[in-house]
């Protein structure tokens, strides 16, 4: 039978999803501006689904990262004919990633990473408070 | 022994340490589709618990879905700001369930030692 849940791994599976996230927007930024092909080949931006995870014996819940979807945006057509990876048409197609979406999705994940990282902060000082009483 | 020593107070600060797990349950859950905030209804938990009742039965009886103010479209029910101030009173709280239980244990330090 695995041990109950405590505070301390409820936080950690928290910050790993949230990592998880963080990683998945930057992956997104980097790719940015990269042009393919074909609509295929085109970069569709990452995106981490959260899923709840309940911890029967402590009742407590965490987080874990259920699956990772591929946005459904279309990649944008350029006509280009002078690019390289242009093809018979003289098209290319540019990733799917609106920047302005990734930045927000990284600020909203680094905020709600430091939540917990000061949720866990409290936590412990009040057990070490309680581990102090003699 | 303890019960007899610490009174209400051993119930109060082991409630209030479960729902500060609860309430960081729901932070962590922040982004979670489809997730439900729960919250600990304190009151009635320890009530249950100083009538007799085990401390896994007092909090599953006493354990409450939130009811959101702004409904979000994917279904998760937990709002940031809530969950903070929650988070704060109730460690606010275990500090002050903390302070009358080391109250006691110094009453009965000083006992033996007969000051």
């Amino acid at each position: 039978m695995p041990e109950p849940m405590n505070l301390f791994g409820l936080v950690q599976r928290g910050m790993s999803a949230q990592l998880v996230r963080m990683n998945a927007a930057a992956s997104n930024l980097a790719n940015a501006g990269a042009v393919a092909g074909s609509e295929q080949e085109a970069y569709r931006a990452l995106r981490p689904v959260f899923g709840e995870q309940l911890d029967r014996a402590s009742g407590y819940s965490s987080v874990s990262v259920a699956g990772i979807t591929r946005a459904e945006t279309a990649p944008t057509k350029r006509h280009d004919p002078t690019h390289p990876m242009a093809d018979a048409n003289g098209d290319v197609w540019e990733a799917a990633v609106d920047e302005t979406a990734e930045m927000v999705e990284i600020m909203e994940s680094s905020r709600q990473y430091q939540n917990l990282v000061e949720a866990m902060q409290t936590a412990k000082q009040l057990m070490l408070e309680t581990m102090r009483i003699k | 022994m303890s019960e007899g020593l610490f009174g209400i107070h051993g119930a109060a600060l082991e409630l209030r340490s479960h729902r500060m797990g609860m309430l960081t349950s729901n932070i962590a859950n922040a982004a979670t589709p489809g997730y439900k905030a729960r919250d600990l209804d304190f009151g009635s938990a320890l009530k249950s618990r100083m009538d007799g009742a085990g401390s896994d039965a007092a909090t599953a009886s006493a354990t409450r879905y939130r009811v959101p103010t702004m409904p979000s479209l994917d279904g998760n029910t937990v709002e940031l700001a809530g969950e903070q101030m929650a988070f704060a009173e109730n460690a606010v709280a275990y500090s002050a369930t903390l302070s009358f239980i080391q109250g006691r244990v110094e009453t009965l330090t000083r006992a033996i030692r007969g000051e």
